[in-house]
């Protein structure tokens, strides 16, 4: 059993979230704007449901930006496989229903929830508040005890 | 929408500041899911590292910002997103903790591992996707 916290080393965990912050920040100092990245998932849907929960100003103003920013996210993971990863492509083992049916709760919640890690974990921590800080304890606790029950039962 | 909000140095502003983000998401292994699965199964602790670090600058960044600047360097102003603790907030917070613990990708790292090729991750984005639609048809 490895007793270590950081079986992996730290250091590229540590300069990582200081560039994905950096990021963040970066947005914010230019642009004014806070970005958070579930809510791209629902401003998207305003291009095409016409249902007036996804023309809500808030979708419809700022959907445009929202999926910029998406596309610099594949840009800046592209620049990093290309430049410091040597092209290996990135595979996960993870069965495609997990992704699928994970994936869908992750959809659904954060945007139920108006947050995920980066919108409550990142964003909401880094402007001090509270109920986004309790919303991390529950998403970490719920995933915590998932993450372990579906190692137990599905490996 | 007003044109300063559209206008092309915003517009590149935000790519780069989302190219920063999915060069820090990937440099940090968080757009692989095993990464984060092994994190919620307490085997490997660099998650607190890239939230933390990433916290930490969006802290100073948020407080100093404000304080320094007029406004943002390209215009608009300074927006504040509050977040509320309800119902919604609480139950939507668990369930994409449930998601988040099945599939070990969150909506970032879903959009970025495409930019690595990882493109399994369509699996998770299409679901991520899906649950965003059905979680606004179903709301009033």
């Amino acid at each position: 059993m490895n007793l270590s916290l950081f079986p992996l080393g730290w250091q590229h965990y540590l300069l990582g979230g200081l560039l994905v912050g950096a990021g963040a920040a970066l947005l914010f100092v230019l642009t004014g704007r806070i970005g958070g990245m579930s809510t791209v998932f629902s401003s998207s849907w305003s291009y095409l449901v016409r249902r007036p929960f996804f023309q809500q100003a808030r979708f419809v103003d700022s959907r445009g930006w929202r999926l910029v920013y998406a596309l610099g996210l594949v840009l800046g993971a592209l620049v990093w496989w290309l430049g410091f990863a040597g092209g290996v492509r990135e595979a996960t083992a993870v069965p495609v229903w997990q992704l699928l049916v994970g994936g869908f709760f992750v959809g659904y919640g954060a945007r139920l929830g108006n947050g995920c890690t980066s919108g409550h974990g990142i964003c909401g921590l880094g402007s001090l508040q509270w109920p986004s800080a309790l919303a991390v304890l529950t998403f970490m606790a719920t995933a915590f005890l998932t993450a372990n029950l579906a190692a137990r039962w599905l490996a | 929408m007003t044109t300063a909000n559209m206008s092309l140095p915003r517009s590149l502003a935000t790519l780069a500041a989302g190219a920063l983000f999915g060069f820090g998401l990937s440099i940090s292994t968080m757009i692989r899911p095993e990464v984060v699965l092994s994190f919620l199964r307490l085997q490997d602790f660099g998650l607190m590292l890239v939230m933390g670090g990433a916290v930490l600058v969006v802290l100073l960044a948020y407080k100093l910002a404000p304080r320094l600047l007029a406004r943002p360097l390209l215009g608009d102003h300074f927006h504040a997103h509050p977040s509320v603790w309800n119902r919604d907030t609480a139950l939507g917070a668990a369930l994409f903790g449930i998601g988040w613990g099945l599939c070990g990708v969150c909506p970032g790292p879903a959009i970025a591992g495409l930019g690595a090729g990882n493109w399994s991750l369509l699996w998770a984005l299409a679901g991520i996707a899906l649950g965003a639609l059905v979680q606004g048809l179903r709301a009033k």
